[in-house]
């Protein structure tokens, strides 16, 4: 979660150069393939084969019998895929996924945007006290984050609970209550993100386009609803795009806080299945077919993000 | 209202929020310095009179996480220097170089950021446990393994980042190196690393955080507690009836301190970063 950094960041470095890259003549024309052969020597056979092995496990029959070696691997076609789609419990897995990563989503935006908007009209001791207490947020890893959580939200020794005189209320219990708590340690950890990222795009809409607009009648909100909105909306995409696909991987804290999924997996995300499926099921074959789906749903979501980014700057 | 009392209002909203985000964190320090009679205690105070070490001594002795920091910096260390010089190399020719796969290879490092790759724990672990047959070194329940795995994820983003580090050294200043008579590789090492320094900062404190935070290979590769790291270890350390709360808060706190050190080192040049990315 906090280790994807926002692409953002790099965007807007790499944008100061504005020419193309110069060519190296000298040192012959294999010199880039050198450069490059640690990372492959890295990434092909720890990356690629694995997703090529992910999607081969998905249409073989792969068991704990065939962990063991004493049954042949079958291959089976598409099977695995109709189980899935035949299985109710996927369906509700995939819907809840949805909707849960859309309730972090919005809550993030939601929260991000308007602490940037409120940064713009603090003091700027108050603006730094903020930032740090965001940063602190950002940083914090997803499992101690998940664990401290848990501690405010405990059934007998949490704060929570004692703040509102709720007695051993447990909030793990109910599957809303579960994931409105999940959620919450979500939100909490992406917000920052999101808020220093608008902010930072605010600043940087040029003061005089603002006093224009002041000067022709405009009203603070006015401008700020025709003119930064507008010049902020390649910047709004990117970060939309971001959470939707940082949210919709969400591992550690539901696997954390709800034990696995919660009880009977009432709180199982796509992710979470997956990994149960196979290595608490030992299906490693139904598991991969499930990272399969997931994979090509991130696909379309990355190919409308790289599209956001074209869009931005016209090339990578 | 007027102006300044709407000035007034947004500055205490401000000062309400950040105490509510932050609280979290000052909690976890709290908790692991308060006695545990007080963590028992039917009302938990805001501070604590009684501050101690307990919690942290157990944790590092008793149960062993001064074992499981060790192991996590360990594997930390090296993936944060393999990545940085495999990912420099990279960015080099992605951004010093026109060549025909260019854009290809740059959107496929975009691509495998988003790849999920908790699904790919389950190909991963059977390519692990070959692995390990021929080298034990990588094999399952070994530092090793997770230094493999953690390095191939950190990669696509720690090229990515990097990239707009190596491109803004101007060609002039290695063009004059050239004609003083540096060597490639003198210019690759002795010029541009030294320039590109303060992005590979940048960009290792992700990779540091990628591979420090990894929860999902160490508890499906490391079997034991020997060669434990951090995060899942502190999973085993949580029992859901009888929580040592205090444990489990310390051990928590000594997980996050790094990880804080370093954002706040990096904080300038991460805002910096992302300031730019309308402006231009």
């Amino acid at each position: 979660m906090v280790s994807t950094a926002p692409p953002a960041a790099v965007d807007a470095v790499r944008g100061r150069r504005s020419t193309a890259p110069p060519r190296r003549r000298r040192g012959g024309r294999w010199t880039p393939l050198w450069l490059l052969l640690p990372a492959a020597a890295v990434m092909l056979p720890l990356f690629a084969y694995p997703l090529y092995q992910l999607g081969l496990l998905s249409v073989l029959d792969f068991g704990q019998e065939q962990v063991s070696g004493g049954v042949p691997t079958r291959y089976v076609g598409l099977d695995n895929y109709r189980t899935l789609l035949a299985s109710p419990k996927f369906w509700d897995v995939l819907v809840q996924t949805v909707v849960f990563a859309a309730g972090c989503v919005g809550a993030t935006l939601l929260v991000g945007g308007l602490l940037a908007v409120l940064m713009t009209r603090v003091w700027a001791a108050v603006r730094v006290v903020l930032s740090f207490s965001a940063l602190a947020a950002w940083a914090a890893p997803a499992m101690t984050g998940s664990t401290v959580w848990m501690f405010l939200f405990d059934t007998n020794l949490g704060l929570v609970n004692h703040a509102l005189g709720l007695g051993p209320h447990n909030w793990t219990y109910g599957k809303l209550s579960a994931f409105a708590l999940v959620g919450a340690v979500v939100v909490w950890h992406s917000f920052p993100f999101v808020m220093i990222t608008l902010y930072a795009g605010m600043q940087s809409v040029p003061g005089e386009v603002l006093e224009a607009a002041t000067l022709d009648g405009a009203s603070a909100l006015t401008a700020f609803r025709r003119v930064t909105l507008p010049l902020l909306r390649p910047l709004v995409t990117i970060v939309v795009i971001q959470s939707v696909i940082w949210d919709f991987k969400v591992f550690t804290q539901v696997y954390v806080m709800t034990g696995g999924g919660g009880i009977a997996g009432q709180n199982l995300v796509l992710n979470v299945y997956a990994y149960e499926q196979a290595f608490a099921a030992s299906d490693y074959s139904l598991g991969a077919a499930i990272g399969v789906v997931m994979s090509l749903v991130l696909l379309v979501l990355t190919v409308v993000y790289v599209r956001a980014l074209h869009r931005r700057d016209g090339r990578l | 209202m007027t102006r300044a009392a709407w000035r007034a209002a947004a500055n205490l909203t401000g000062l309400a929020v950040a105490a509510v985000v932050v609280f979290p964190i000052y909690w976890m320090v709290l908790s692991a310095l308060k006695p545990s009679g007080e963590i028992q205690a039917a009302d938990p105070l805001p501070w604590t009179g009684h501050p101690t070490l307990d919690h942290f001594r157990s944790a590092l002795g008793v149960s062993g996480f001064a074992r499981y920091f060790a192991n996590s910096a360990i594997v930390a260390s090296v993936v944060v220097v393999a990545s940085a010089l495999i990912a420099f190399l990279a960015a080099v020719a992605l951004t010093r170089f026109q060549f025909r796969f260019r854009t290809v290879l740059l959107v496929m490092f975009l691509v495998a950021q988003m790849v999920p790759v908790e699904a790919l724990t389950i190909p991963l672990f059977f390519l692990i446990r070959d692995l390990g047959r021929v080298a034990p070194m990588a094999g399952l329940n070994t530092l090793g393994s997770l230094m493999l795995v953690h390095l191939a994820f950190s990669l696509p983003f720690a090229i990515w980042m990097l990239r707009g580090f190596v491109a803004a050294v101007p060609e002039s200043v290695l063009e004059a190196a050239r004609i003083d008579g540096a060597s490639q590789s003198g210019v690759l090492w002795r010029i541009l690393f030294p320039l590109a320094a303060p992005g590979i900062a940048a960009t290792s404190v992700f990779s540091f955080i990628t591979s420090w935070n990894d929860f999902v290979f160490a508890k499906t590769f490391i079997i034991g507690t020997e060669h434990q790291t951090l995060p899942a270890a502190l999973l085993v350390f949580f029992k859901p009836d009888e929580n040592d709360w205090g444990g489990i808060m310390a051990a928590s706190t000594l997980m996050t301190l790094p990880v804080l050190v370093f954002f706040v080192l990096v904080q300038r040049r991460l805002v910096a970063g992302l300031g730019g990315a309308v402006k231009d």
